[in-house]
């Protein structure tokens, strides 16, 4: 990539962290390490979540984007993202600690995603398919249009979502899909999210889950 | 709109109204069988192109799969030509979504079956090459692979390869060709309007500036304006083009969502943007506007003063990142020693 384009993306990513406006609170790690320790049980202590077959799975947020882990505690604390046990927690923070969270957990290097090791080369294949063309016949974009290349992430409002967990992949697009969740702006993930069947689900879900998340992870690997 | 030379009026007039029948929802298929579709009266030419898993599953020569998988890739990675063929930040499948296959998204097989042609913006007959080109010209900000070239071989197979089954020059109308506008809004398109639209349904990709998106150096979302966008001789800076393209295309995964007045006042808003000058540009922006106006600046907002702030659209000397190189295309002469009719 040429000169111009770097610039250009160093520019954005400023613009883009001003544009958080309220989420765009400072957050401080070391003080994040602290409030994160009501999510350890769950997320672990190396923020690689888990993946639970057959039950709720723990989404990774180590590397996750800080303004988008941000925004999603915000918004589970508001009601416009639904669930159970997440509101719990994120009712105890408050808008310091969530932008402390937030940080701490964004600079955590990313952990490997689970739950797609056991799919079959042709599901595999459907996922890389759907998430590096999609399939136009049935107006399903390809996941990498707004998650970006490798689905590794777009800025604070797309959210990697190689090296996530499977089962938490499948269960949020499932919510999207029966529009349960509807926290994206501009029904961007859920309009996209009906068209899939639950094939297409399973499929992309498995194929993120075995992609590295990260440049740097995909180095070591 | 007062202080515009031309009234919008004109360049609404482009729009096309025939096409007010489209699928409003994607069930299960874009390209549903022909009996099955509302506009089947309407007698159309209804042509599902190949997939690439057609292109793996098919039994063509190796050599020539090889080719229309180097021309797909090309297509939706025509970044690769940066600097050499393309000098912005846009791919071909940047505004023909769906690489290239996709209705209402000025499908590319199109161009297969159609040309050679007279073409009205050059004012000759064009085969499919040299309107290839013209989009590296323009949409590209660029200069043309030369005619016969690998690159222009690869692209041209691509788009025939997607006319698999249609008939050549057709004598019926192509469903779902070009960036059919919806019809004119109540109101005429207006910029202060078009910027909230704009900032409310666009920016969160292609950014409150224009500049769109690339993430760790690499392309995202394409720029609809600027240095990086296309230049002031695309197709797309056309009000009703633009028009079309957003209404049936954006927000990306809900084409046909967007009002006919929102669709009208951001494409105002956006085609009222600078971007790099029109590689026809003799020196004068007000005499090239006039030059090329009966053939294509009649619908665009080129050479205008913008109301707001009297900025005079094209008045400038800025040919984005390609600087001096001239597309060797722009002017070419063609069959002048052909008797006219």
């Amino acid at each position: 990539m040429n000169q111009k384009c770097l610039s250009r993306f160093g520019l954005l990513m400023g613009i883009s962290l001003v544009t958080g406006g309220a989420l765009a609170q400072q957050g401080d790690a070391e003080r994040g390490q602290a409030a994160a320790a009501t999510c350890i049980a769950c997320h672990q202590a190396d923020g690689s979540g888990m993946n639970v077959p057959n039950g709720e799975s723990w989404p990774r947020l180590a590397g996750l984007n800080g303004d988008y882990i941000a925004k999603q505690l915000h918004d589970f604390k508001a009601g416009q993202r639904q669930n159970a046990t997440m509101v719990t927690f994120a009712n105890m923070l408050d808008d310091q600690q969530i932008a402390d969270v937030a940080e701490y957990y964004s600079q955590m290097p990313l952990t490997p995603g689970n739950g797609g090791d056991e799919a079959d080369e042709a599901l595999l294949a459907r996922g890389q398919q759907l998430a590096e063309r999609g399939d136009w016949n049935a107006y399903i974009v390809s996941c990498q249009s707004c998650h970006g290349p490798g689905g590794m992430g777009v800025g604070s409002t797309f959210p990697g979502v190689a090296s996530q967990h499977a089962g938490y992949i499948s269960a949020q697009l499932t919510a999207w899909k029966n529009e349960t969740r509807s926290n994206d702006p501009q029904d961007l993930m859920g309009a996209i999210a009906k068209r899939m069947s639950d094939n297409d689900i399973q499929a992309v879900s498995a194929w993120y889950a075995t992609q590295p998340g990260s440049e740097a992870q995909e180095t070591a690997q | 709109m007062t202080t515009c030379r031309r009234p919008l009026a004109i360049a609404l007039t482009g729009c096309s109204l025939a096409f007010g029948v489209g699928i409003s929802v994607y069930a299960t298929s874009v390209f549903a069988q022909q009996e099955e579709r509302p506009d089947a009266a309407l007698n159309m030419l209804v042509h599902e192109p190949p997939s690439m898993e057609d292109l793996e599953n098919s039994d063509i020569h190796p050599e020539l799969k090889s080719v229309i998988r180097y021309g797909h890739d090309l297509f939706t990675n025509t970044q690769q030509l940066r600097g050499e063929n393309v000098f912005n930040d846009m791919n071909c499948s940047s505004c023909h979504l769906g690489e290239g296959r996709v209705p209402f998204s000025a499908p590319v097989w199109a161009a297969a079956i159609t040309l050679p042609d007279f073409r009205g913006k050059n004012q000759h007959v064009n085969n499919l090459e040299e309107r290839i080109a013209g989009c590296f010209a323009y949409s590209m900000n660029g200069v043309p692979p030369a005619y016969g070239s690998d690159e222009m071989l690869a692209l041209s197979a691509y788009h025939q390869w997607l006319a698999t089954g249609a008939p050549m020059y057709p004598d019926k109308p192509i469903y779902g060709r070009g960036f059919p506008a919806p019809d004119e809004p109540e109101q005429a398109p207006d910029y202060a309007r078009g910027e909230t639209a704009y900032q409310e349904n666009c920016a969160i990709c292609h950014q409150q500036d224009g500049s769109g998106h690339y993430e760790n150096g690499e392309y995202v979302f394409p720029p609809p304006w600027g240095d990086g966008s296309n230049n002031w001789g695309a197709g797309i800076v056309r009000v009703d083009t633009m028009a079309g393209f957003i209404y049936q295309n954006m927000p990306l995964g809900q084409p046909r969502s967007l009002s006919a007045q929102d669709t009208w006042d951001i494409a105002y808003y956006i085609t009222s943007q600078e971007r790099p000058q029109d590689p026809r540009y003799n020196g004068d922006v007000a005499e090239t506007a006039e030059q090329f106006g009966p053939t294509f600046h009649k619908r665009s907002l080129y050479g205008q003063t913008r109301e707001h702030d009297d900025h005079v659209l094209g008045d400038h000397d800025n040919f984005g990142e390609k600087g001096d190189i001239k597309p060797w295309n722009v002017g070419m002469p063609r069959f002048e020693n052909l008797p006219g009719e």
